[in-house]
């Protein structure tokens, strides 16, 4: 989908950060506990990695950016929560006003309703029987589309031609896989791209590198 | 976020309550979120990819098995786990520069380098280093010479990319040992350079 996400080229985000040498892993306790319980949320949901990242990426832009990385994990684990009725829609608020000693009323516990869906296999690799479609050295263009669910082909390539640098490893598709829709593995490009070829002629010069599935990807007209 | 309140509590609070709600249901166990969480705050961090690195600027037949099948290499010195199940490594020269970025989240080779910084996860970061690397990498203290040629990898799948350092001059005399605290996780994603001591 065409969401917030989707940040490659966009622009209105000022300066880098230069990099801290004495950064912790969690700037405040409360970001490593979001980190974990995410994690933990997203087995306790039956979702999987693509259907997380889909959370992530429906969060709407104060949900997305307001509280950083480890809040925008807290917020999709609180989508897939209530998404599969562990958690009614209002039950995280409700408690925490409780918790700073306001009394308002928690909503009843919903009958959940977790997706039926268990892996192929563990992890993301899959073996297919087919042999890749494009070779190492070809010409492939990004296809020019903009599925409504959840994608890894990222907006900024879409249309533009590049060449396979790398056949990688079969995957799992995410664009089906976050749906719950079946793995439909294939084969991963690492397909190279010049910057003239997507930002135009005035561009900085350097070779981008991005990972596409193979159903991303069509012969250049 | 879902509250028809104007207001909005405090992640810190939100968090609280979440664990709370999971926890007194049983759906989930304290003790194994803090399993997690020391694992990535004492564990799982940068120092693995830095033996990585120094075990490959000392070993040359090692620096090709990294390059050519980096999965592989780096299993073999045990470091496995989340987001490492397809690594590729990438070199970086006199006349070459490899970074990495992840537009679409925040996609990072945890296995070999911990979780993200936050810089990682900036959407400065996400968003410009596809566009203009080299002013980017500036705006982050590192200039490159107008000959170096520059290239950045997205990575939008599970693939996950680390780069293997230019070794400084002047370390020719150090051991593995000696070169590990050396090598930083900023190099090893390609916003810096390894300095000699």
């Amino acid at each position: 989908m065409d969401g917030i996400a989707d940040m490659g080229g966009t622009e209105g985000w000022g300066p880098a950060h230069p990099p801290r040498g004495d950064e912790p892993v969690f700037e405040e306790a409360w970001q490593g506990r979001a980190f974990a319980l995410t994690l933990l949320s997203e087995g306790a949901s039956g979702y999987n990695v693509d259907a997380f990242r889909h959370a992530l990426e429906r969060l709407d832009r104060t949900a997305y950016l307001d509280d950083g990385y480890y809040g925008r994990w807290l917020n999709a684990a609180e989508l897939m929560l209530t998404d599969t009725a562990i958690l009614a829609p209002d039950a995280i608020d409700a408690r925490a006003r409780n918790l700073r000693g306001e009394r308002v009323e928690e909503p009843p516990i919903p009958e959940p309703a977790r997706p039926g869906h268990a892996p192929a296999a563990e992890g993301s690799l899959r073996t297919v029987d087919a042999a890749p479609a494009f070779a190492t050295g070809e010409r492939v263009r990004a296809k020019d589309m903009s599925p409504p669910g959840h994608t890894r082909l990222a907006g900024y390539v879409r249309g533009h031609t590049g060449v396979v640098a790398l056949i990688q490893p079969a995957a799992v598709l995410p664009d089906t896989n976050a749906h719950f829709l079946g793995e439909n593995p294939q084969y991963v490009y690492s397909v190279r791209f010049d910057s003239r070829e997507l930002w135009g002629a005035d561009a900085e010069p350097f070779t981008l590198t991005v990972e596409l599935f193979e159903s991303y990807l069509e012969e250049p007209a | 976020m879902t509250t028809g309140s104007t207001e909005r509590i405090p992640p810190a609070l939100r968090t609280e309550a979440l664990e709370q709600l999971l926890t007194e249901r049983g759906l989930i166990d304290p003790d194994t979120m803090d399993r997690i969480i020391t694992t990535y705050e004492t564990n799982v961090g940068p120092l693995n990819g830095a033996k990585v690195v120094a075990r490959a600027w000392t070993d040359p037949e090692y620096r090709r098995w990294l390059l050519d099948d980096g999965t592989a290499a780096i299993r073999e010195l045990g470091y496995v786990g989340r987001q490492a199940e397809h690594i590729v490594v990438v070199e970086n020269t006199a006349t070459t520069h490899n970074v990495v970025v992840c537009t679409l989240c925040s996609c990072y080779p945890w296995s070999v380098l911990g979780l993200p910084p936050s810089w990682y996860k900036d959407p400065a970061y996400r968003a410009r280093m596809v566009r203009e690397p080299r002013r980017v990498l500036s705006e982050m203290g590192l200039d490159l010479a107008d000959d170096v040629r520059i290239t950045v990898h997205d990575s939008s799948s599970e693939v996950r990319w680390l780069v293997l350092p230019e070794r400084p001059a002047g370390t020719e005399g150090l051991t593995a040992e000696q070169l590990v605290p050396l090598v930083t996780r900023d190099a090893m994603v390609g916003v810096a350079k390894v300095k000699a001591p």
